[in-house]
């Protein structure tokens, strides 16, 4: 288990604030979503149904989010991580499933602000409108030339993973198109 | 730019999300077919100008495989659908006979 995550502290601003969020458990559940036996298995684990397709539901630890049609990611503590697997495969035994901590395979960042919106649509292909994108939505996309994959909590305010490897790549895209100046004022 | 709706995710997913599998509905012949009839699944691919069925995977988003029908002149889109399909829907044909009314299945 890592003791340090990727960029610790990192912090840019200008359109929208960006923060690297340290530390976040992430575990990572392939199994059958449409079987109860699964429902029950992460009812149990999170206090929380199984998502519906592209949904984020938060909880009181993290949250639950859809990333396929056999996959989940649970957030979770950091150091609950290995709990939350422990507790999944004990419900799930005999089943056809994988539950692995994947915690620290990632990076977690923050993008903020009035501008958060329009940082990040200059780097993904995704309709980052008000009326199209909001809350409760997960969404797997490209941000410049990897993968990750965002949420917002609230009208300004969007959370986002993407591997560790990349870190300081998507921290600097994310910075270089929050930089003041860049406006373009769609949204 | 071609947009491609993912089925198995939903997302009207934008070319740059996607990896591009190549055509779509091959028969394979394994050990014990015939030279040419192997040589063909291997290395011979329709490359119409026009109507095509392809294999798509929505590699940045759900990373899950699925089919679409396109014109490859135009980038119309006449749909997509499940990779767990042997053959074009029916939908998907009248779709493409709307527009190319003497295009027939090869
Ligand atoms: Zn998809």
């Amino acid at each position: 288990m890592s003791e340090m995550s990727a960029l610790p502290g990192a912090v840019a601003g200008g359109l929208a604030d960006i923060s690297e969020l340290g530390l976040q458990g992430m575990v990572t559940l392939k199994a059958d979503l449409s079987a109860p036996e699964t429902a029950a298995a992460v009812r149990a684990a999170t206090g929380t149904a199984v998502p519906d397709r592209r949904r984020i539901i938060e909880t009181e630890t993290g949250a639950v989010a859809w990333m396929a049609p056999d996959e989940l990611l649970i957030l979770c503590a950091h150091d609950g991580a290995d709990a939350m697997v422990t507790s999944l495969c004990n419900t799930l035994k005999g089943r056809h499933y994988l539950a692995v901590n994947v915690s620290d395979a990632r990076a977690f960042f923050a993008i903020e602000g009035r501008g958060a919106r329009e940082v990040l649509a200059k780097l993904a292909p995704v309709d980052l409108h008000p009326e199209s994108f909001g809350p409760g939505e997960m969404r797997r996309t490209r941000l410049a030339q990897v993968p990750a994959a965002f949420w917002m909590t609230s009208g300004d305010s969007i959370r986002l993973i993407c591997f560790r490897s990349v870190a300081r790549y998507v921290f600097d895209c994310l910075a270089i198109s929050a930089r003041d100046g860049g406006e373009v004022g769609y949204f | 730019m071609l947009i491609l709706t993912c089925p198995n995710c939903g997302l009207a997913a934008d070319e740059t999300e996607l990896s591009p599998g190549g055509e779509a509905h091959l028969k394979r012949f394994g050990p014990g077919s015939e030279d040419a009839d192997f040589e063909g699944y291997l290395f011979h691919r329709a490359n119409p100008k026009g109507v095509h069925f392809e294999r798509w995977r929505h590699a940045y988003g759900c990373g899950k495989w699925f089919l679409a029908a396109r014109d490859t002149a135009t980038l119309e889109v006449f749909g997509t659908y499940p990779a767990q399909t042997t053959e074009p829907p029916a939908e998907i044909i009248t779709r493409i006979r709307a527009r190319h009314p003497d295009w027939s299945p090869t």
